[in-house]
């Protein structure tokens, strides 16, 4: 789950790190009243979408008069923020920040993020913040700093020292940075974070570090006990990806034209690659999971016969626990039921695999059979492109 | 021999009353494995299905002698019950559980440090030695007593590996499932180090996904290490950037753990690389061909390689 910049602000704030003023809008008539809130004048609307490179595409603007502040917050709420990140249909704003502008005399990169390889929360730090990371660990790998915090203690003095050294900073803002670094370390555990980045971290012209802009990602397996983050686990999530998780399923939608139904996540994912590799697009990631019912299975050829790309659905089952009778019988009710009218393709195999075939051949349904996974998606692949 | 369940296994499993955990632990029994037990604070002192339930993992160990664990309680509890069957001298523990916060799995982590317990999973389909003991979710029917070591990220690629092998008559000697969180006990690795290591095992498969670098690490090992043929998958070739693919671990990150890299790496080190997941068998068959100069398979005299 992500955060938003003013979510995230809010929990940097509340756990007492430096943020510059800044109060949350959701609509520009608001802007007036909320602006008589805050000490600031002069000040910057900042886009709320779960994207970077914002200031670029527009969705970053700098005013100086309420006026000023009400026209911009107008022009963004409601835009399609197309930017490097985001596809080319852009991702949808609701609401803006309208934050303190300040002088940044020099940007630093921070963030905590977990190391799978060393199994450890990691610190990296960069003089070049403001900029991508990943061109800076391309081009000048030696300008990024990675610190390892010692499990279940508190950031050591050796630690903090290193951080300050690497980014040269003079004592007062040495000592800054030692406080920071221990607020957002404890910020990062305490609310389940994978991922929290500061780009840039700034030395404002008070000669005093702020953290200007804020990503945040919260482990999505921790979200049933960070709900007061206000963070929302559907936010990224599209219609029918969050009526799939309503019955246990993942799905994710793709540009393709090939509809899928698997159990298990690499079964799904090794479907998907077969597709391609046969020369077709799948239109969607599809894992029913490991003991889909007849009504699961129901809602996932709903699913995805929604998607009106979809030309062909291949489903593709390994029946372990989930007997292959009991998957054909749900296909079968399924596909009646539903009245869909698009090529079937199924791939099953497992447990009493005979008897789920021949339930398959004799429903007098127009469904084409595949022996292995390769033969559905290469069956699946030339239906469409008939 | 095999590696890690053999006769000698005697299980309990954590969470026995639940409906997944009775199911699979009489699953396992049918399929030969030694059950011993089960556990359930709330339940101890009864019975269930004839297994005996004990109130914690120390009173399971002591009155049964357990030696291995499968654990299916919910996740917000799993880590804590993975501690405590460290804590209580078990040298197994398989964690069946999906959706293990990370957090809880780095505090496991340190915590098994200290102790000799191995961990499998969590969020895995579990272990299998063909025809002798199962510890897992696994369909037991699909396993042959053979010579190929599977290690796999994925639950159903694990199925399907297994699945192949058996078709091609080489068998299996133990199938393990590590599991498709980004924290988990025992990695690719490890696992390949231990059928390295097992006379039974002539051939080793390797089914990896994207994220992380699991799969990377285990090349480099293999180049140097392993003399026995491996043949390998990685799924995810056609995964979107940034997407969690049903796996918590499963995502690509930036420019790192995709596909392409994990494929290159493992070509690199000579191991066969499956390009579509229907020919982990075949690759398996070739591979082995290749280093014996000999084919192994069913279909010997009309093997289509």
């Amino acid at each position: 789950m992500k955060l938003l910049e003013y979510q995230s602000k809010a929990l940097l704030r509340k756990a007492g790190l430096p943020v510059p003023d800044s109060i949350h809008v959701r609509k520009a008539g608001d802007v007036r009243e909320a602006l008589s809130k805050v000490s600031f004048t002069e000040g910057v609307v900042k886009a709320q979408a779960f994207t970077g490179g914002r200031g670029k595409a527009g969705g970053i603007k700098r005013y100086s008069t309420p006026e000023e502040a009400t026209k911009f917050t107008s022009e963004i709420i409601g835009m399609q923020l197309v930017t490097h990140q985001t596809g080319p249909e852009g991702v949808s704003v609701h609401s803006v920040l309208l934050e303190k502008a300040g002088n940044a005399l020099h940007e630093f990169y921070l963030a905590i993020l977990l190391d799978r390889a060393k199994v450890s929360p990691l610190i990296m730090i960069s003089p070049d913040g403001g900029v991508d990371i990943e061109e800076v660990a391309e081009k000048t790998p030696d300008r990024i700093l990675r610190l390892y915090p010692e499990f279940g203690k508190s950031l050591s003095e050796d630690l903090k020292t290193k951080a300050a050294d690497f980014l040269g900073l003079d004592n007062t803002l040495k000592e800054q940075l030692g406080d920071i670094l221990q607020k957002l370390y404890n910020v990062y555990l305490k609310y389940d974070a994978t991922l929290i980045e500061i780009n840039p971290l700034a030395i404002t012209d008070e000669n005093k570090l702020e953290l200007l802009d804020c990503k945040f990602d919260i482990d999505d397996n921790a979200v049933y006990r960070q709900k007061e983050t206000g963070g929302d686990p559907d936010a990224e999530k599209n219609e029918a990806e969050i009526e799939a998780s309503k019955f246990g399923m993942s799905y994710i939608s793709l540009d393709g034209n090939i509809g899928c139904m698997v159990n298990g996540a690499g079964l799904a994912m090794a479907t998907m690659d077969s597709i391609k590799h046969n020369g077709g697009e799948p239109a969607n990631f599809l894992d029913v999971g490991g003991s889909a019912t007849e009504e699961a299975v129901t809602k996932a050829f709903e699913i995805i016969s929604s998607d009106s790309k979809v030309e062909c659905i291949l489903v593709n089952i390994f029946g372990g626990i989930m007997k292959c009778d009991t998957i054909a019988n749900g296909i079968v009710a399924a596909v009646k039921s539903s009245g869909l009218k698009l090529p079937l393709v199924v791939r099953l195999e497992g447990t009493n695999v005979d008897i789920g075939k021949k339930i398959i051949d004799q429903s007098g349904l127009n469904i084409i059979s595949a022996n292995n996974l390769d033969d559905a998606a290469r069956k699946s692949v030339s239906v469409t492109q008939k | 021999m095999a590696i890690l369940v053999d006769k000698n296994t005697r299980l309990i499993t954590q969470g026995i009353t639940g409906k997944a955990g009775l199911f699979h632990t009489l699953r396992c029994h049918e399929y030969g494995t030694n059950v011993v037990g089960g556990v359930n604070p709330k339940k101890a002192g009864s019975s269930i299905e004839g297994f005996p339930v004990f109130g914690n993992v120390k009173e399971a160990v002591t009155k049964t002698a357990a030696n291995t664990t499968m654990i299916f309680v919910p996740a917000p509890y799993a880590a804590d019950a993975i501690i405590e069957a460290a804590d209580a001298g078990i040298k197994l523990i398989v964690a069946i559980t999906e959706g293990i916060p990370v957090r809880d799995m780095l505090n496991v982590h340190q915590y098994l440090k200290k102790s000799d317990s191995i961990l499998i999973g969590p969020n895995c389909p579990g272990i299998t030695t063909a025809d002798v003991a199962k510890v897992g979710i696994a369909p037991g029917f699909i396993h042959k007593k053979g010579k190929i070591g599977i290690v796999s990220r994925s639950g159903t690629l694990t199925y399907e590996a297994v699945h192949q092998t058996t078709l091609t008559g080489l068998g299996q000697s133990t199938a393990v499932g590590i599991g498709g969180d980004p924290i988990h006990g025992l990695n690719h690795i490890d696992v390949i180090k231990m059928f390295n290591d097992d006379p039974e095992t002539e051939g080793i498969v390797l089914i990896g996904e994207i994220g992380g670098s699991d799969e990377e690490e285990a090349a480099e090992f293999i180049k140097s290490n392993v003399q026995k043929p491996v043949s390998a998958f990685i799924a995810g070739s056609s995964a979107p950037k940034g997407k969690r693919m049903g796996h918590a671990g499963a995502i690509i990150s930036g420019s790192k753990g995709t596909a392409e890299s994990k494929i290159k790496a493992l070509q690199d080190a000579g191991v066969m690389v499956a390009l579509t997941a229907a020919d982990i068998g075949h690759q398996m068959c070739l591979a082995l061909r290749e280093r014996t100069g000999k084919c192994h398979c069913n279909n010997a005299e009309d093997c289509r390689y």
